[in-house]
């Protein structure tokens, strides 16, 4: 008992993911894809944030005389068929994908974190409820729950948010409880259990920060996945409304214009491609610096 | 020896005796039908309570442009609306069970009918894809391992991070430009069906399948790679080496066969990466298929035909998910205890 009290006065759980966290910052770091990633979705976040300060035009103001104009010295990425400059819509876009994003993964976390943490600590009875719902979800699939969700709800941004953050939920409920029934035997657990602390302490206080680098590569790649589920269900009319600017409803203005207009389809695709593959490399790479197998190599 | 440990085709190479076997797999099905039970019914639950997110009163959107209180009140005593939800959802389960989904409020067609009549489009599109993806997915899976490190590794990884970052509906519209629009080779559009004209088909479902197919191949290439990394440090892999076999044999018997399983059964659980795939594909190239039906039903609100369509996804997913658990467990001594 003495034994264990002065083991976790030596190593305060906190401490452990600090170095953790430092130790795979380190190496995310010395991975070139990585770092190329966090630079690009920096670049991204920096447009949707100053996105009135460097845009010229209006995204939404429409000009007749500028309709569907090639890329020009004034309209580096042309203009779309009402006439709107589609460098300054494709930098407004990047508000919409990125916050759907973000937003969506907030909630699946939210909602999944505490259900994956109540069943892989308390286990029993809650633990096959919490699995069975978890299951349940994960059967239907992923982009069809959530144009079902969204069409139930009502087309809207936010709509969409709800439906893939309540869509991508399961994920992040059953892999909290992976990660808790692995990390719940270890001694530092079993030593907070051991001098009294109260259960929610140990889940909040031991526990989650422990996990939290498996739920912050999960984060990163599920943002990546809900951004462009944002973009599909923007492009097939369940996200953000005309005429509010998405890389997905510019794609689906595109499509009528193919022909004549070609120009309309590259930019907003290439930039959902280019921010996805961002997060999936930060993803990649954050997996890689803290898979514990490569710690040796460090 | 090793080979027999890590490896496993035919339950009886393994010194397993056949009704041991048999008993084990059918202890398995029972167990994994059971925890069906629960899951199944969650499922219902869920699909059901999508009704409810509706705002407003779902007999009024039911009855759309009609207003006669009249008929109005007829709707909501013929859906069991004026029921409570309890009860509403033991009707619904009752008619599901009896092959009765519902009836498609537009067109006035029962849902089930509407569903298997344009299943085997998707079907079609869907083994395309597949096929495809197999073939990409694993080649360059196999490549990749085998030429570790080198530039045809980094070409294969390349490919698989492009498939998994790529909108399908961005791809499926550049395809269109550069095949229809500017080459002119394929149809940018629209479905003939295989019974009409075999070729004619196939030119008008060729494009969205590769769409399709894409990104599965590109999971299935991380898959492949990962196994055969695992499979080609393995001891009978050493020995087979060590026996002077050739290194064609060495990898396509020894290795690819053993590697592959897993990953197969890996594959059938990217049916629902086909399928919410399906609902894009079909969009953009106008294909008339399940995908097409589900988009069709949200602009129109037959959400009967929704719920209908994620009620079968659903199903169709928790069997195939079924199948290849047993699938693994068949191949997979290991895991049979």
């Amino acid at each position: 008992m003495a034994d264990i009290t002065v083991n976790t006065k030596l190593i305060p759980a906190k401490d452990v993911p600090e170095t953790l966290l430092r130790r795979a910052m380190r190496r995310l770091f010395r991975r070139k894809s990585a770092v190329l990633g966090l630079a690009i979705v920096a670049f991204f976040i920096a447009l949707a944030i100053f996105a009135p300060l460097l845009s010229p035009y209006d995204p939404i103001a429409q000009s007749w005389t500028l309709v569907r104009q090639p890329s020009s010295a004034s309209h580096w990425f042309g203009t779309d068929d009402l006439g709107r400059d589609i460098l300054v819509r494709v930098i407004y876009g990047a508000r919409a994908s990125l916050l759907a994003g973000i937003i969506s993964v907030g909630i699946a976390l939210s909602i999944g974190v505490p259900l994956g943490l109540a069943a892989g600590y308390l286990g029993g009875f809650l633990d096959s409820l919490i699995g069975r719902m978890t299951d349940a979800m994960l059967a239907c699939p992923f982009l069809i729950l959530a144009i079902a969700l969204a069409a139930f709800l009502g087309p809207s941004l936010g709509n969409a948010m709800i439906a893939i953050g309540v869509t991508a939920t399961p994920i992040f409920v059953r892999l909290t409880r992976g990660q808790v029934l692995a990390v719940k035997m270890e001694d530092y657990v079993e030593a907070a259990r051991a001098v009294g602390n109260p259960r929610w302490r140990i889940v909040f206080v031991h526990i989650l920060p422990n996990i939290m680098p498996a739920l912050l590569v999960q984060a990163t790649l599920s943002i990546a996945a809900a951004i462009i589920a944002e973009a599909a269900l923007s492009f097939l009319g369940l996200g953000q409304q005309p005429p509010e600017p998405s890389w997905g409803s510019m794609l689906n203005s595109a499509q009528r214009f193919l022909v004549n207009a070609p120009w309309m389809a590259v930019w907003p695709g290439l930039a959902i491609f280019v921010t996805v593959l961002s997060f999936n490399l930060v993803g990649d790479g954050l997996r890689d610096a803290l898979d514990p197998r490569e710690v040796g190599r460090s | 020896m090793a080979s027999c440990a890590s490896s496993g085709f035919r339950s009886s190479e393994r010194g397993y005796p056949v009704g041991e076997t048999a008993s084990a797999m059918l202890n398995l099905l029972g167990k994994r039908l059971l925890q069906l039970i629960p899951t199944l019914f969650f499922v219902s639950v869920i699909i059901f309570s999508l009704q409810q997110l509706l705002p407003g009163d779902p007999a009024l959107i039911m009855a759309g442009e009609e207003r006669d209180p009249a008929v109005i009140e007829q709707i909501r005593h013929q859906y069991h609306l004026d029921r409570p939800i309890p009860v509403q959802y033991l009707y619904w389960v009752k008619g599901v069970l009896s092959g009765n989904l519902g009836e498609s409020m537009r067109i006035h067609v029962p849902v089930l009918d509407l569903i298997l009549q344009k299943l085997p489009v998707t079907i079609q599109l869907g083994s395309m894809a597949i096929v495809i993806a197999l073939v990409i997915g694993i080649s360059a899976g196999i490549i990749s391992a085998i030429k570790k490190n080198t530039i045809w590794d980094y070409a294969a990884n390349a490919f698989a991070l492009w498939g998994i970052s790529t909108p399908n509906f961005w791809l499926g519209i550049m395809l269109i430009f550069l095949f229809s629009v500017k080459l002119g080779w394929l149809p940018a559009s629209g479905y003939v069906p295989l019974t009409e004209d075999w070729r004619a088909s196939l030119a008008s479902t060729i494009m969205p399948a590769f769409v399709l197919g894409n990104g599965i191949a590109a999971i299935l290439m991380r898959h492949t790679r990962s196994a055969m990394l695992q499979v080609l440090e393995s001891d009978y892999v050493r020995t087979a080496r060590a026996k002077g076999l050739y290194e064609r044999t060495v990898i396509l018997k020894h290795a690819m066969r053993n590697a592959l399983t897993p990953v197969i059964t890996l594959g059938a659980l990217e049916f629902g990466t086909l399928l919410s795939g399906a609902v894009l594909t079909e969009q953009i190239f106008t294909i008339p298929g399940f995908g097409k039906l589900i988009i069709d039903a949200v602009f129109n609100r037959d959400y009967a035909v929704v719920q209908g369509v994620v009620l079968v996804t659903a199903t169709v997913y928790i069997v195939l998910n079924l199948l290849a658990d047993i699938a693994y467990v068949l191949v997979n001594p290991r895991l049979r205890t």
